[in-house]
């Protein structure tokens, strides 16, 4: 988010209230689960790091929210960064492999339990990503995103099959369907 | 009311060492207008699980029982009669007639369970309007795109008006937005109270059902109601840095 967020101001410098409304409409159908105050909390944030600062406004003084936020030469360069950078795959996977040893080694669970409960939990939100992207009318771009959401959920719920078969201790692919 | 009802159903092939039991003594409700997915790793049963339940193959223990008539025991000719008419079959490919056109598709069942052709006509063009392919009607199968040519599938196992809509695979063979295609038809169907059951191993498609059953070597291990929930994507999306 703070990355969205400085990559926004690279645009013009702007309103916190404005960031959020920008945030909210990118995000199409998610920008609902994000509240308000994280933007502000987020640029308290990037000041304090030396990406931003803000001036006051002199447009309308009588409004609370008048800080207008701008980037330093060090936000620029973090945005660049950014835009620059390969996203790597977020490391929840190595974090859940290194669950599923360390139950199997110390005894303390079994593993596909852990494979079913972790199962379950995806299902779950992919039964939610797939009824929003339904609900988006075709070729919007809100519905891309979620589409993306759904195809990863989709990719770890094949991973966990793998997991299963390795940790339940056959394979069983027989094929007597 | 239970459009489905299935006790104690196994199916089991071979002998002694080389037993294998497909499925091994399961029992199901489905009532009428629930989208139901059945999801499990190839080989657990799943695709005979369908089968029996649409009168395709017999068990070898157990009862099926379709709105309220048994149907394991049934005679060759009812069993005949039954599939045409209250059952309506979606295949991982398809199965179109490929020198018919999608409308001649559609068509072929109410003609073969005794239609009028003026009769079949005008189901047909009602159905390929459902689906959204009435400018298709004229196209043979070849000159649709995957998800076309599955949404006339679908189109064809509703000529009927089945009690049941039975789905193996539906998706298997079709690329990302194909399958939103179909997934739409199924969620629109749903909504017109139409029963569904759908055997997958495509999470996407069990995650739109509104219950899913587990299958594992030819057993029940979960079943998991999925619909009818309101939340947002609370956890969907995590908005911290």
């Amino acid at each position: 988010m703070q990355d969205a967020i400085l990559a926004m101001l690279a645009k013009e410098p702007s309103h916190g209230y404005d960031l959020g409304l920008r945030l909210r409409r990118a995000l199409g159908p998610l920008g609902g689960s994000m509240n308000a105050g994280q933007v502000y909390v987020t640029l308290a944030r990037l000041e304090k790091a030396g990406l931003v600062v803000h001036e006051r406004s002199e447009e309308s003084p009588a409004r609370p929210d008048r800080k207008v936020y701008a980037l330093t030469d060090a936000g620029h360069e973090r945005v660049a960064a950014w835009l620059a950078e390969v996203n790597r795959p977020k490391p929840d996977l190595v974090e859940f492999h290194l669950k599923l040893a360390a139950a199997s080694a110390s005894r303390l669970a079994d593993p596909v339990e852990l494979v079913d409960a972790q199962r379950r939990e995806l299902l779950r939100r992919l039964a939610e990503a797939q009824r929003a992207v339904l609900a988006e009318p075709e070729g919007s771009t809100g519905g891309l995103l979620l589409e993306g959401i759904a195809l990863r959920l989709q990719a770890d719920l094949r991973w966990l099959e793998a997991c299963e078969r390795v940790w339940s201790g056959a394979g069983k692919e027989s094929g007597n369907e | 009311m239970n459009v489905l009802q299935v006790r104690d159903l196994a199916k089991r092939h071979g002998r002694k060492d080389n037993l294998v039991r497909a499925v091994d003594g399961v029992d199901l409700d489905v009532p009428a207008g629930q989208m139901l997915a059945v999801m499990g790793p190839s080989g657990c049963g799943k695709s005979t699980l369908l089968h029996l339940m649409g009168g395709l193959e017999r068990p070898t223990g157990g009862q099926v029982w379709l709105a309220g008539e048994r149907i394991d025991t049934a005679g060759e000719r009812a069993l005949a009669r039954l599939r045409r008419r209250s059952v309506g079959f979606v295949f991982q490919s398809f199965h179109l007639v490929e020198e018919l056109t999608a409308a001649e598709n559609v068509e072929l069942p109410v003609l073969l369970a005794g239609g009028s052709p003026r009769a079949a006509k005008r189901r047909a063009r009602h159905l390929l309007d459902q689906v959204g392919l009435a400018h298709r009607a004229r196209h043979l199968p070849w000159k649709l795109s995957g998800g076309e040519r599955q949404r006339v599938a679908v189109a064809r196992a509703l000529a009927n008006e089945p009690l049941v809509v039975l789905a193996d695979e539906p998706t298997g063979n079709l690329d990302t937005a194909a399958t939103n295609e179909v997934l739409r038809l199924f969620a629109d169907l749903r909504g017109m109270g139409q029963t569904l059951v759908l055997v997958t191993h495509d999470g996407r498609v069990a995650a739109s059902a509104d219950r899913l059953i587990s299958m594992r070597d030819g057993v029940f291990v979960e079943d998991t109601w999925l619909g009818g929930r309101t939340g947002q994507f609370d956890g969907l999306f995590a908005m911290g840095d």
